[in-house]
This record gives structure tokens, sequence and C-alpha cells, in this order.
């Protein structure tokens, strides 16, 4: 089977549920994390596809730019939950309901 | 005397300062000062309302209506803040500031004890202050204020002794009663207002008296009807006597000032005023007759069966006022304000001394345990007496020469209201005789301890009496008949104000028969009252006199026709529109509020998963709704 153009579109959109799924579905809070970045990831691939599709580099631009910014969010993510680690000696985001009280 | 009119807002200015000093400062002011800043700003009026009246006795033309201010002026309609100098006013402010002077003295030595004496005083002048408005308004916006004054201070004072709940409910009774007929007399300055475009005395009834200004009857009538009605209220006739009686609830010498001399004269005041147009009203006049004989008859047959000193006098003042609206209502102007004038000598006289009497007893009022008091107090006595015979209308004292003229003027107009109001005439004889044989007569029928506390009151009270007494003698001597002189002094003074409409001229002979007739039904009425009760004896009363004791039950049917379905009406209404109706909208905005806040507040679980589903759940029905809606 030749591997053409909308396949790749499939495998973005396979990647970004799988990402929504893990999001919605784990409580740890790092696979959430990376989960996240597996949506980023997803888009990023979808943005590669399109701008082969269309023969049209500016969405290759984006790409590096949402690249920058993961890497800039992925630092303060970690951050956060390392301080969440310390303070409650654990990364279940379930726990972090007690705020409201 | 020149220009002296202009000076009339000193009259009211007077008492109205002596309110506003007592009044703001009674707290701190010593009760002799507060006495004495009351009495000498009644006094001070008192001078310059006699000037006024000098003037105006020697005066060729009206004196116009002296302008203030302007007080109302809203598009073509001016009202003035203006003061009416003339005969029947300045007669009025004699009797106001003069018996109102009488008074304030008396109180000074009644009032002497109690702790609101100042307060007392402060009232008492704002009294005086309303009802000089009253009588001095160029037009009848003045003469409202006043009006309304008058029924505040009147509630002020029957309140007094506020710690008494029944005295508190009587101050309001009157106020209520007040109300209702002021309400009339608004109707009816919104009519004047709305037809004539005036609401000037001068003004109003020039245009009553042009004969291009032409209005329907029926206007004329229900103007003269609704003003009428304003009458009854202040005045106390059918059917709003009932808060007079209840009125003695305050200090004695209010009940002389206002309950019998000045205030309760207001509606005869604005009949007299109006005279133009109910001259021009043949049919309210008959109202206003028939209304003021039933008057004087009930309240006299009521008076006759009681044995409170002071509902005696109470139902005696319903009654003689009721008298003057029958001389109203024959077209007999100047001789009601005659009797309003010898009235108000001696009925302050006999409250003044009921006062005493009072004052003497330790407070008590019921007759049934008096007796005998002439022999400790002989100058409240004689006084005492002298107002008995005055009002009963002996000849030579003042209330015959008034009473007398009512007479000779209902059977000018109809024979059969001569008649009616001779008998009313009899039983005031009757019960005034009743009430001071049961007073002063006999032996002391009260405690031994009542009986040792026994005294003549001191000189500032009994000299009112005195003065009192020689004007209820000598003041009819101004209103003397045709027959038997060529001058009425009170006709010729009053006569460029209110002169008496189309008055049948009796002859002599009848004149004289009537008065004849009246004399010996007064001389056999009192030896009755002097053989019944003499020596009293009290029992139960049974029959008509039990229904006279308890007033006809007047006040019952007005609690059970009047009063008791408006409570009732009043209780539903509370209970279905207040509570449910108003009180459930408005607290079922707040609960639906209330609930939804709680249904809402469940989305804020904290729970970071539900978030995000939410979002994400946002983010699909965004996408779904670009992608399927908008396009």
């Amino acid at each position: 089977m030749p591997v053409n153009s909308t396949h790749y579109l499939f495998l973005s959109l396979l990647l970004f549920s799988i990402g929504i799924m893990g999001t919605l579905m784990r409580r740890n809070a790092i696979i959430i994390f990376m989960c996240i970045e597996l949506m980023l990831n997803a888009v990023n691939l979808l943005l590669v596809a399109f701008s082969r599709i269309y023969g049209d580099a500016d969405a290759q631009l984006f790409v590096f730019f949402i690249m920058v910014v993961a890497a800039a969010e992925v630092a303060v993510g970690l951050a956060i939950i390392v301080m969440m680690y310390r303070k409650v000696h654990s990364v279940d985001i379930n726990i972090l309901n007690r705020l409201k009280h | 005397m020149g220009n002296f009119s202009q000076f009339v807002w000193l009259v009211p200015l007077f008492p109205l300062i002596g309110f506003l000093i007592n009044g703001l400062f009674w707290k701190r002011m010593p009760k002799t000062l507060g006495g004495i800043i009351g009495c000498v700003a009644i006094l001070a009026s008192f001078c310059i309302s006699v000037g006024l009246f000098l003037e105006v006795r020697s005066a060729v033309a009206p004196i116009p209506p002296v302008v203030l201010f302007e007080f109302l002026h809203s598009g073509s309609l001016n009202i003035p803040f203006a003061f009416q100098v003339d005969a029947l006013s300045t007669l009025f402010l004699l009797i106001i500031t003069g018996i109102g002077f009488l008074i304030h003295v008396y109180s000074t030595s009644y009032m002497g004890h109690d702790e609101g004496m100042v307060k007392y005083f402060a009232y008492l002048n704002l009294f005086v202050f309303s009802m000089l408005l009253l009588v001095l308004g160029a037009n009848y916006l003045i003469m409202f204020i006043g009006w309304e004054g008058v029924g505040l201070c009147s509630y002020l004072l029957i309140g007094f002794w506020f710690k008494n709940r029944d005295y508190t409910n009587a101050a309001k009774k009157a106020f209520v009663m007040n109300r209702i007929g002021d309400l009339g007399f608004l109707v009816g300055m919104l009519l004047v207002l709305v037809n004539y475009g005036t609401l000037s005395y001068n003004e109003f009834f020039g245009q009553l008296h042009n004969p291009q200004v032409v209005m329907p009857q029926a206007t004329m009538s229900w103007i003269a009807l609704c003003f009428f009605i304003g009458a009854t209220g202040k005045s106390a006739q059918i059917p709003l006597y009932t808060w007079l009686p209840d009125a003695m609830a305050g200090p004695t010498p209010v009940s002389a000032l206002i309950h019998a001399a000045t205030m309760v004269t207001a509606g005869i005041y604005m009949i007299a005023r109006s005279n133009a147009l109910y001259t021009l009203t043949p049919m309210i006049l008959h109202v206003v007759a028939v209304i003021g004989l039933a008057t004087a008859i009930l309240a006299a047959t009521i008076a006759v069966r009681q044995y409170d000193i002071k509902k005696v006098l109470a139902y005696s003042t319903v009654s003689q006022l009721g008298f003057m609206f029958l001389a109203l209502g024959v077209g007999a102007y100047t001789t009601a304000v005659f009797h309003v004038m010898t009235h108000a000598f001696f009925k302050a006289l006999l409250f003044l001394g009921s006062g005493s009497v009072i004052h003497a007893m330790g407070g008590e009022q019921d007759i049934r345990k008096m007796g005998g008091l002439g022999k400790h107090m002989r100058i409240t006595q004689v006084t005492f007496l002298v107002g008995c015979l005055a009002i009963s209308g002996i000849p030579g004292f003042s209330g015959f020469f008034s009473k007398d003229a009512i007479l000779s003027a209902a059977f000018g107009h109809d024979p059969i209201l001569y008649v009616l109001a001779l008998l009313a005439a009899m039983m005031t004889a009757y019960y005034m005789f009743r009430l001071y044989i049961l007073t002063f007569t006999g032996s002391f029928r009260g405690t031994e301890e009542q009986h040792h506390h026994l005294h003549e009151s001191p000189a500032a009270m009994t000299l009112p009496l005195v003065v009192l007494a020689i004007l209820s003698v000598v003041g009819g001597y101004v209103g003397l008949p045709e027959v038997m002189s060529e001058h009425n002094a009170i006709d010729t003074f009053l006569s460029s104000v209110v002169t008496n409409a189309d008055v049948h001229h009796l002859a002599p002979g009848t004149e004289w028969m009537l008065m004849g007739i009246s004399v010996v039904a007064v001389v056999i009425m009192i030896a009755i009252a002097w053989s019944v009760n003499r020596k009293p004896k009290f029992v139960e009363n049974k029959g008509l006199a039990k229904v006279l004791e308890n007033k006809w039950y007047v006040d019952e049917l007005y609690e059970s026709v009047i009063v008791r379905p408006l409570q009732a009406l009043s209780g539903v209404l509370d209970k279905y529109a207040e509570r449910r109706g108003i009180d459930g909208f408005v607290n079922g905005i707040g609960k639906s509020v209330k609930w939804g806040g709680d249904k809402l507040r469940l989305l804020q679980s904290g729970q970071v998963g539900f978030y995000i589903f939410v979002m994400v759940l946002g983010i699909v029905v965004l996408f779904a709704l670009s992608f399927f809606v908008i396009k």
C-alpha cells in the first residue's frame, strides 16, 4: 500500500486522540504532560503534512515556533510538577482538588 | 392707626417663636420659663389682634389681603401666602388669642406637676399658630395648612400622656376621623381650583357673584358638599363626631381650648367664610341644617346619661356645634358666628371648671363619686354655675341671646326645625344642671382620702375662670335680638364679610313668644333636673337609658360596619397579596438565584480531569459548530 499524504493526516488524528484520551484518563501528572506533548506533536505532524500537500513552507515555520514554545512549556510544566511533588509527595492530580477547600 | 394691618404677620409669628423655643429646648428648659414663654407669646398675639380689630372696626373700605410672599407659582396658577384681615378673621383672632391666653395661664398651674410641661406649651403654641393661620389665610390653601396643623396638634395633645394605651388610641381615632373629613375639604379645594382657577376668597366669591361666570348648579353643590364633609370632620358632626368625646383623654385645658373653644369651630368658620357659595346652593344648606340638628339632638340625648364629667361636656360641645350648623343651614351665618363666640366663652369656662374639679379630686372624673364640692371650692362652683346658666340659655346670660337667635332663625325657616332645636335646648339645660347638681351639691360620695384632699384651685386657675365667667355673662350683649335693641353690634360688625341670608323677620310678638316658650321650657327642665338628681340613686341603667349610656352604640356600630370589615380585608390582603404575592415574588427571585448557584457550583469540582474533559468537549462542540452550522 503506497503511503500518500492522507495517511499522515490520519496518523496525526490518531496521535491527537491518544493524547486527549491520555490527558483525560490518567491521573499521573507526568503522563498527562507527555500526552499534551503528544498532542502538540500531532499538530506539528499535521502542519508538516499540509505543507507538503499544498507545497507551501509557511506551515513549517509554525512547526519551529511550536517546538520552541513546547520546549519552554516543558521547562515550566516540569518545574510545576517537581514543586507539586515536593509539597504533597505525589504527582496524582486528584490531590490538587484540595485547593478548593 | 393707619396701616396697622400690615403687621398682621406678627400675630401668628409670636406663637411660632414660642413653639420653636419651647419645642427645641424642652428638655433643658425650666418649667416656669416654658410656661412664661408660652403665655407671653399668646399675649403678644392678643395685643396685636386687638389693634387689628380696632382697625377693622374703624376702616371705611375693606382692607385688601396682606400678601407676604409668593407661595405657589406654577403656570397660570399663582397662590400667594396672604392674610385676610377683615371682620370675620379678626373676631376669630380675638377669640383664639384671648381665650387661648387665659387657658395658657390656667395651664401653668394645671400642668405644673407634669414632667412634659414645656413640651405641652410647645404643642399649645403650635396649635394657636396653626389656628391663626387657619382663620387668617386669604385663600383656601393657607386655611388648609392651618386646618392640617390643628389636626396634628389635636393628635399630639390628645395623646399627650402617651404612656396610656387608651389615650394614644383616642389620639389616633381623632386623627383618622379628621383625615376623612380633610379629604372632603381637599377634594372641594381641587374642584374650586379646576372650575374657577383660583383659591383666593376674594376672587372665588367675586366669580360666584359675577353673572358672566356661569357654573352648573351641580358643580357648586359638589364643592359645597365637599367643604361640608371637611367641616363635619373638624367640627364633630354626624357621621364623624365620635372622635370628640374620646378626645377628652387629653389634659383638660386642651379639651377647653381645642375641643371646645377653637379648633372645632373651624368648620363653622369655613362655612361662614364660604357663605357666598352656600347661599347659591340651598340644597346643601338644607343638608347642613339637618345634619346639624340631628347632631344636636343625638349628642344631647347621649349627654343625659354620661357619668364622666368631661364626657358630658364633650357631648354638650358636639350638641352646641350642631346648633351652630343648624344656624348656618338656615342661612343665619352671623348668628352661628355669634354662637361660636359665646360658646367659646362658656364652654371654655365649663371645661376649665371641670379641670379645677378634677384637680381637686386628684384625677377622678366620675360624677357619681363627687357631690357637695361647692362647700370646698366656692369660686369654681359659682363660675361653673354661671357657665351652666349661660349654656342653658337663661335670660341675661350670653348663651340666651345666641341660642335664642338660632331658635328664632330656625323658626323663621321651618317651625319643625324650631321644635326639634328647642327639644335639644331643653335637654341641654337638663344635662348641664344634672352635672352641676351631682358635682357641687348634696353630700360627698367619694373616698375619705379624696374628701381630705378637696381644696380650691390656685389663683392661676381661678382667675381665668372668673374672667371667663364675666365674659359668659356680658358676651351676649353684643348681639341683642331685634326686639330688644335697634343695634345688633355683631351683625353690624360682620356685615362687611357675611350677612344673614334671607332671614325671615319675625313679628315682634312672635319673637317675644318664642323667647318666652324657650325660657319656660328651660326653667322646667332645670326644675326636673333638680328634683331627679338632688338625691341621686345610681342603679344600673336599663332599656333606653342603657342605650344612651352606651352612646347609642355608635362606636360599636362603626366598629362592626367599618373597622372590622376593613381589618378583615386588610388581613386577607396581608395574607395573600402581601405575603404570598409580593413577598413570594421577591423571595422567589432570591430563592431561584440561590438554587441556580447551588447547581452551578457543582461544576467547579476542583477535579482537573473534569476541567480538561469539559474543555475538550467545548472544543469538539465548537468544531462541530464551525463545521456543520457556520459555513
